[in-house]
């Protein structure tokens, strides 16, 4: 095994680095992704070694990236677009929804987008407005985008590999909190799970965690602290938004009973309130309480001196969970 | 860049500080005027210095510096009439210092406590915006009011008003700044496009957004376009009284290109080492748009020297205040994240509300978990 440890954003800049290695069709197009290496640095020396032309700073206009990303990839390339930050994709979003998202179905199968969306997303960083944002359901409510989200470095260096590859467009979520935070192993031989696949990563008995990306560490965080109160929680690494992998969480919940959904994300209309039906659905005779989402406020995300009010934390999650025990 | 910079910049005073004549713009104050704008840019550069040392100490979260833009900001600034309303962005702290904004306002925002809650009809000056480019469309929309409003050509000088919209050479990119110029042509709308080339969007020189100077944009969309020297506050003032006259006259729309320099850093988060030469920064330092006003007005003996010292000790005051007021900055009360989505609170919101104070007040009783 060949083991490196690396943080998030390296490991998405290895990833990226061995998917434009593997295709030449790969091109990177984004705002100050060139020499900066990007407002995160997840390009970093990738246009040094690459050339330009593959990685591309494009102008200040993001309908302009996805639109001409379209084109590049009606003539045969794959376009790796990053958008700065969350709040900045919404100039794009005509051209995701509208364009990207439905080329396949109304060519009729003809034309393929293979287009990856790299978005940084959600809050915790102090920033001000328009760079704290979750925007996933957004995407996942669109039919013909995938929308994933990565949670860790290992799965950051697998999952954009196996997006890029994809035929399909995905949106990649980025927790942009964890970029330089979060270090792991990774061993860049192993075979990765597949791309659109929940993981268990805490196996537990007592009920069921359901997180995806930033969430995650807070779903094991809660986890962490919950057994000092003889808790046993699973928690679940949602990973794909749309498709969902609920397989995994239907025999979880199965075996548990309870479930708990949370996101940063608004929770009017979230991500949660479409795994919690579909848990409802499959899973009702097992359920001993309903299923709970943890998210964030259905406000505007505020300003950064009260995120930390406004974000899921440790202690939401885990009074979530004492509610579902209670029931 | 030399098919950026080869355009005859209008210009008034040079960098050694000596007035020059213009065919066609011309600065109508008096000395007396020019060490008012002086004035101005040395406390707009105050507030900012002190405003990145504020962030280099962790007081708030990032600052977007204006540091070599003075001069194109006050310059447009002074030029507004107060029936005239600015759009901004994020950057226009001059611009707020001419429309009677307090400083703090602007730090409160960066600082995070807010997400600036100034009243712009108050000061006619809009609240920064950081999508890039919207504000376009918004000035351009308010001036279309304006127009509506029949505050356009009655030749009153204190009725007929105009908009100025400010952005980046980067924004000119975006497709909404495109629209604007579209829709302020269209409808021949009373608003000055003002464009502060600083010669960089982040780490993109401005020869990633364009292949012809900016200001030439403006003729293909039907109206008038000029490159000023955006160091230069006695010219950056005469051309936008023109443009802004203009408008108020109903002769529609036109684009302002003030050619200037970003000396410091996109803002406190980056790092212009990466991207750009200090050789390029060092020539721009030349062009200071203080040190020429300063010269001028030493070598017309406009001012006595008390008069320098007089504003650095107003200026220092300013940074002293500005220190004190946002280290005792309180943090916001954490309901106020419930209010203000609407003008009423809905029943959901307030359910919302209701449920974080039961959970807060549930986590005070508990102490530890
Ligand atoms: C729609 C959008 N995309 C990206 C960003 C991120 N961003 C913030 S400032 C900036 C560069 C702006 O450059 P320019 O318009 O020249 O203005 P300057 O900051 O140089 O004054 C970028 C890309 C943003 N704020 N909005």
């Amino acid at each position: 095994m060949s083991a490196t440890t690396m943080t998030m954003a390296k490991a998405l800049n290895a990833g990226l680095r061995r998917a434009m290695d593997d295709d030449a069709k790969v091109v990177l197009m984004g705002e100050d992704i060139g020499r900066l290496g990007g407002v995160f640095r997840i390009t970093d020396g990738l246009q040094k070694d690459f050339g330009d032309e593959r990685v591309i700073d494009t102008p200040l206009a993001e309908s302009g990236i996805l639109g001409t990303a379209v084109g590049l990839a009606l003539r045969g390339y794959r376009p790796v677009v990053e958008i700065q930050f969350d709040g900045f994709v919404y100039p794009a979003y005509d051209q995701i929804v509208s364009q990207v998202a439905k080329f396949r179905y109304r060519s009729g199968g003809r034309v393929t987008m293979p287009i990856v969306i790299r978005i940084p997303f959600g809050g915790g960083i102090g920033a001000v407005e328009h760079h704290s944002e979750s925007p996933e359901a957004q995407f996942a409510h669109t039919p013909g985008l995938k929308v994933v989200a990565c949670s860790n470095p290992r799965d950051a260096y697998w999952m954009i590999q196996q997006a890029v590859a994809s035929p399909d467009p995905v949106v990649f979520l980025e927790p942009k909190r964890l970029y330089h935070s979060t270090k792991a192993e990774i061993d860049v031989e192993a075979t990765p799970a597949p791309l659109f696949s929940s993981q268990v990563v805490r196996p537990g008995t007592s009920a069921t965690v359901l997180a995806y990306g930033p969430s995650v560490s807070v779903a094991m965080g809660a986890a962490d602290a919950g057994v000092a109160d003889g808790l046993d929680l699973e928690v679940i690494d949602l990973r794909t938004l749309s498709p969902l992998d609920l397989g995994p969480v239907h025999e979880s919940v199965r075996k548990t009973g309870r479930a708990v959904v949370v996101h940063e994300a608004h929770r009017n209309l979230g991500m949660g309130a479409e795994i919690a039906a579909r848990i409802t659905e499959e899973c009702f005779y097992s359920l001993e309480a309903p299923v709970l989402r943890v998210g964030g406020y259905d406000t505007p995300y505020p300003p950064s001196r009260v995120e930390e009010t406004w974000l899921p934390d440790l202690d939401r999650v885990l009074d979530a969970v004492d509610r579902s025990l209670a029931w | 860049m030399a098919d950026l910079v080869d355009p005859p910049l209008v210009q008034l005073l040079t960098p050694e500080g000596e007035r020059v004549e213009h065919p066609d713009y011309r600065f109508d104050g008096d000395d007396e005027m020019i060490a008012g704008l002086y004035r101005d840019l040395v406390l707009t550069r105050r507030i900012d210095t002190e405003a990145t040392a504020l962030q280099r100490h962790g007081e708030l979260g990032i600052w977007a510096s204006l540091l070599g833009q003075e001069a194109a900001q006050i310059g447009s600034g002074r030029a507004l009439a107060p029936q005239d309303f600015a759009f901004p962005t994020y950057r226009e702290h001059g611009v707020a210092w001419c429309r009677d904004v307090d400083p703090m306002a602007l730090l409160r925002l960066f600082r995070g406590t807010d997400q600036g809650t100034w009243d712009p009809d108050e000061h006619n000056f809009g609240l920064y915006t950081i999508v890039i480019g919207a504000q376009t469309l918004h000035a351009t929309g308010y001036a279309m009011g304006i127009q509506r409003d029949g505050a356009v050509g009655t030749g009153e000088a204190g009725r007929d008003a105009a908009v100025v919209a400010y952005f980046g050479d980067g924004a000119t990119s975006q497709g909404d700044v495109n629209e604007a110029f579209v829709y302020a042509a269209v409808m021949n709308a009373p608003v000055v496009f003002f464009c502060q080339n600083n010669q960089w969007a982040i780490s993109e020189p401005t020869t990633r957004q364009t292949r012809v100077p900016l200001y030439q944009r403006a003729a293909g969309f039907g109206f008038p376009g000029v490159r000023v020297d955006g160091n230069d506050v006695l010219a950056v003032h005469a051309v936008t009284t023109e443009a802004l006259q203009r408008a108020r006259e109903g002769s529609g729309p036109s684009l302002i290109e003030a050619f200037t320099y970003r000396m410091g850093a996109h803002t406190t988060t980056d790092d212009p080492t990466r991207y750009r030469v200090s050789d390029e920064v060092e020539r721009w330092k030349l062009r200071d748009p203080l040190e020429r006003v300063r010269a001028y007005l030493r070598r017309v003996h406009a001012v006595d020297e008390a008069f320098f010292t007089d504003i650095e000790t107003e200026a220092e005051a300013i940074g002293e205040r500005l220190r004190a007021d946002v280290r005792a900055l309180p943090d916001p009360d954490p309901t106020m994240l419930f209010g203000n989505v609407f003008t009423e609170q809905t029943s959901e919101l307030a359910a919302e509300q209701a449920e974080y104070a039961a959970w807060s007040a549930s986590l005070e009783s508990e102490v530890v978990r």
